[in-house]
């Protein structure tokens, strides 16, 4: 039947084809094709340096966001056209990795350290390989903020205080590869149910959840709203490109390392690995100086041509190597993070804020006094808001992460419950908790 | 014959590769095996019921809010003599072609929090109105954004009422709004009822409006999220998109059931009655101010864009900083290829839908076939089927497919885009032509063919001539909308070579120095769609000339 159904199509198609003069064929050699994730002023620059460097290659960017491209990469692998995958997350890498889409590449360019601040740059197995790092901050509308008369946020706990309420955005880290590691960091850092009720705090002050990563800097760009959670080239070029937006790394900042790998079956192998060589070389890494692209070079050698204010994460100990980063941890519960970020934070974003706005009330009405049960009362608000519905033992069992994996199990494995009933079921004790908070500290605000 | 060979095309290119996705959503997640569990675990989540409570709450509150936009301008331009009847015609199709991302960003800064209209109230009134705030934002853009699927249906519609009716509904002393109710509205049902669900069914399916607004608590956006994010392919994105399909084709049965007993076609074709009427000078003004407020408002997106093209930099002001030529140049230099390729996709695709709808509209009203409405049924679940799933379908259907001629495998072929675009907007290009045929009454055919001619011939010769005003609009909607259209492309387009526009806006969208290139080609892609519809107007003025009244009575004598 399907068979015949493609013989059926493939009769259309020809049929149509005929009519419609198909594209000319392109010579196979000579040809690179990337699919990355990157913005063109960084894909155009590497281009055509690229191809100055080799004249005979033509060097093909096939932009996708790193989800739809590592999509694209596992439903074309039976039949793959592409050579390179380019882009941030390394999560994305071991993704691809797993599915064994990626083929192990020795980088012959020498020079490279194994950690950029606590971060490990290459696939310790060598599957993918690190060629810049970048790390996290805060970046503001400077307008914005002198016509609200806010003050400017240095420190990832200043995005706490009630003053910024409703005036911050962030990505969330299911959509955004750079986003979740941010987040992993301050979990790891800070613990688990500290670092949750962190995130809480701050996320009780969002304007919005954006949806793409980029939708950050473009809402503080264009004043949506005041102040952004954002990756620093975010920053640095929106403010490069002339916008009233200023960055500041606050002094514990995280650092994520940008990736390229070569992708299984690759069609022109050959330019792929000079691309990577190219990469890594001198004059690839002096191009991430440029700032429009504005990223952290992995060889320690190229900062010797770096701006005087270009931070240095292998001179500067304060950038990125306060948490010493577990990357297996990581990788265990990755799923689970991002699917408590949605629960508690995404999706009940307005009832969250809700209970925020009563907390900040009621601690505002409590400054200079002092009452008991009242302030008993907020601290129990408080607890409601930062509860997880899971612990941290929980969010790293084996078994329990399985519920969360992506490909579905050989019926040998026996998992119990589904993704969307064990959602559920949080989803029903988040809202619950945060209803709770608000009428605490509502009652706590009407004893003051 | 014609119709087995649609169902093979709405088989192989709709109905298989879709499966290949959904049928995930009838497995258990953990053995594999068929069953509902996923259902039940939709219905018990309250997430996923607040999602659909507003879901439905958005598309109902959309098809008001775009009625109320549309009627005004279908009715006076088709009605009165009313001097610019073409460039409000062509204007109101406009905001169907709402770039991607560059829409959004133009909608925010005039309406949003922060955006110039609230700029300027909070420093006259002290006041900030929420337009753009969760559920109202969606509502506001996609009413705008969709309008015109009312305007054009209702439009072809009402020209082609047989304006006897309403000769003798004036002859009886009716006029006004009671003439407008009791006769020409009833009369234009059909066009009325096809945009008003397409409406529905858009905005309730719709995933970009809602995704670039940041609202993500709506059924379309859960599908996405849920099917798109790394690591989660749970079933749960699957039964959303089934549960989407289902609903869409109940809104259109609904829809036909309005319909059903009531017979709208007319003898006489528009132009063979009444002259358009003249309006009183006061009634002229009043007119004038409606169609002048409406249009500025469906054209804000619009208006937005064109500012954010030209402008240096507009961030937390009324209007751009200063204005300068530099995006036009900046894009230009690297985004010819962008617009060829969409004409050249866009075009086709179109013309695929109004073959292919006028087909199905042809088997669906004429003949007897049995298992004819599933066509109709077949091909409007296209809309409901969210582009990442088709690009997806498309993708584990074709990759294995190999051409002789087709450099690589088929899917990531350029022709495979322009099919996907012709599968998402055939539903358009379908109601088009569906109202158009119910207006065609059988017995002008039936005379045909007492007359001799054959089936072919009458159709070719009498049918088709007498559904161009519909068939013309189907192609417009479906080209407009397919010029801007992202979600399925984005997963099939293998070659920069290859790609659209609306690819090209994506990418300049993803720097911050993009922004103004990416507004500029958003503000090219509306021009190249506006000159075609207006050239498509002027072509239907033209045919409706031919067949006034005048000349008709000149070629008798």
């Amino acid at each position: 039947m399907i068979g015949h159904l493609k013989n059926v199509l493939g009769a259309t198609l020809v049929s149509a084809a005929a009519v419609l003069l198909a594209t000319p064929a392109i010579a196979a050699d000579g040809k690179l094709i990337v699919v990355t994730s990157y913005p063109p002023d960084t894909t155009t620059a590497f281009k055509a340096a690229f191809e100055k460097k080799y004249p005979g290659v033509k060097v093909e960017m096939l932009k996708k966001k790193t989800s739809a491209g590592i999509k694209y990469l596992q439903e074309t692998s039976g039949n793959n056209t592409s050579d390179m995958f380019w882009a941030s997350a390394p999560d994305a890498f071991e993704v691809l990795k797993g599915d064994d889409l990626l083929v192990k590449y020795k980088v012959k360019v020498t020079g490279i350290p194994e950690k950029v601040g606590s971060f490990p740059i290459n696939d310790p197995e060598g599957y993918y390989k690190g060629f810049a790092a970048s790390g996290y901050g805060i970046m503001w509308n400077t307008r914005y903020l002198k016509a609200k008369k806010l003050p400017v946020p240095k420190e990832w706990a200043d995005l706490k205080k009630p003053v910024y309420f409703g005036h911050v955005g962030m990505s969330a880290p299911s959509r955004s590869g750079t986003t979740h590691l941010t987040v992993e960091t301050v979990l790891q850092g800070e613990g688990w149910a500290k670092g949750w009720a962190e995130w809480k705090a701050i996320a009780g002050n969002f304007k919005t959840v954006t949806e793409r990563s980029f939708g950050v800097p473009d809402g503080v760009n264009s004043g949506q709203f005041g102040i952004g959670v954002v990756i620093d080239f975010f920053g640095l070029s929106s403010k490069a490109s002339g916008f009233p937006v200023d960055f500041v790394y606050p002094t514990v900042t995280t650092l994520v390392p940008a990736n390229i790998a070569i992708v299984k079956n690759a069609p022109n192998q050959h330019n792929a690995e000079a691309f990577i060589e190219f990469l890594l070389s001198k004059e690839g890494q002096e191009l991430l100086l440029n700032p429009k692209i504005r990223r952290l070079p992995v060889n320690p050698a190229t900062y010797a041509k770096a701006p005087s204010d270009f931070p240095n994460p292998f001179k500067d100990s304060s950038i990125g190597s306060r948490v010493k980063f577990n990357l297996k941890l990581s990788k265990n519960r990755y799923n689970v993070v991002n699917s408590l970020f949605d629960v508690m934070i995404t999706y009940r974003i307005d009832e969250l804020r809700a209970a925020t706005k009563a907390i900040q009330e009621a601690e505002a009405a409590m400054a200079g006094k002092s009452n008991a049960a009242a302030a008993k009362l907020i601290a129990d608000a408080r607890a409601a808001v930062n509860a997880t519905p899971i612990t941290e033992a929980e969010a790293g069992e084996e078994g329990y992460n399985k519920i969360f994996k992506k490909r579905r199990k050989k019926a040998s494995v026996k998992v119990t419950g589904r993704q969307a009933e064990v959602e559920g079921k949080w989803d029903d004790m988040v809202k619950a908790n945060y209803a709770r908070a608000k009428e605490l500290a509502e009652k706590a605000k009407s004893m003051l | 014959m014609v119709g087995i060979a649609i169902a093979v095309i709405l088989l192989a290119f709709l109905i298989f590769p879709v499966l290949k996705v959904i049928y995930v959503a009838f497995q258990d997640p953990d053995t594999g095996a068929l069953t509902l569990v996923n259902f039940s675990d939709f219905f018990s989540a309250s997430l996923f019921r607040e999602s659909f409570y507003n879901s439905f709450y958005v598309a109902s509150v959309s098809v008001v809010l775009a009625t109320l936009f549309a009627v005004p301008l279908a009715y006076f331009t088709t009605r009165f003599n009313f001097s610019g009847s073409v460039l409000i015609q062509t204007l109101g199709i406009v905001p169907l072609i709402m770039p991607p991302f560059v829409g959004a960003v133009a909608m925010k800064l005039l309406f949003g929090t922060n955006g110039s209209v609230n700029l300027l109230l909070d420093e006259w009134f002290g006041i900030n109105i929420p337009f753009m705030e969760g559920l109202n934002g969606v509502i506001l853009v996609q009413s705008i954004h969709y309008f015109p699927f009312i305007l054009i249906n209702l439009s072809a519609a009402l020209n082609n009422i047989d304006r006897a009716m309403e000769e003798s509904a004036q002859n009886l002393g009716s006029r006004g709004m009671r003439l407008f109710r009791r006769i020409v509205f009833p009369l234009a049902m059909p066009g009325y009822l096809a945009g008003a669900a397409l409406v529905f069914i858009k905005v309730f399916d719709d995933l970009g409006t809602p995704l670039l607004l940041d609202v993500n608590k709506m059924l379309a956006p859960q599908a996405y999220l849920r099917i798109s994010s790394i690591g989660i392919s749970d079933p749960m994105g699957y039964v959303i998109s089934v549960i989407l399909i289902a609903f869409s084709l109940f809104a259109l049965w609904t829809s036909m059931l309005a319909m059903r007993g009531k017979d709208y076609s007319t003898l006489q074709k528009g132009g063979g009655g009444l002259a358009k009427r003249d309006l009183r000078p006061w009634e002229k003004v009043g007119c004038y101010a409606v169609v002048i407020f409406i249009l500025l408002l469906v054209l804000s997106p619009h208006l937005g864009l064109l500012l954010l093209s030209f402008g240096t930099i507009w961030s937390y002001s009324v209007l751009p900083d200063a204005y300068t030529l530099a995006h036009y140049t900046q894009m230009l230099a690297s985004s010819s290829q962008f617009i060829t390729n969409t004409l050249l996709y866009a075009g086709l695709a179109a013309l695929f839908d109004v073959v292919i709808g006028t087909a199905i509209a042809y088997i669906v009203w004429r003949t007897g076939l049995p298992g004819r409405k599933w066509l109709d049924y077949m091909a409007t679940g296209a809309l409901a089927v969210p582009g990442v799933v088709i690009g997806i379908g498309y993708l584990r259907t074709f990759n294995d497919v190999n051409l002789p001629f087709v450099d690589g495998p088929v899917a990531s072929w350029w022709f495979v885009i322009v099919i996907a675009l012709a599968i998402r907007r055939l539903p358009y290009a379908l109601r088009a032509c569906v109202a158009a045929i119910q207006q065609v009454s059988v017995m002008l055919e039936e005379a045909a063919e007492n007359l001799g001619a054959t089936t072919q011939r009458t159709v070719w010769r009498i049918t088709v001539p007498l559904m161009t005003g519909g068939i013309l609009a189907g192609f417009i909607t479906s080209f407009a909308t397919a010029s801007v259209e992202l979600s399925a492309t984005i997963m099939l387009v293998a070659r920069e070579s290859d790609a659209p526009l609306a690819f090209g806006i994506y990418e300049f969208m993803q720097s911050a120095s993009g922004r103004g290139a990416g507004a500029a080609l958003g503000v090219i892609a509306v021009v190249i769609v506006t000159l075609a519809t207006y050239f498509s107007h002027r072509i239907i003025e033209r045919g409706k000339q031919r067949q006034a009244p005048g000349n008709v009575v000149r070629e008798e004598a």
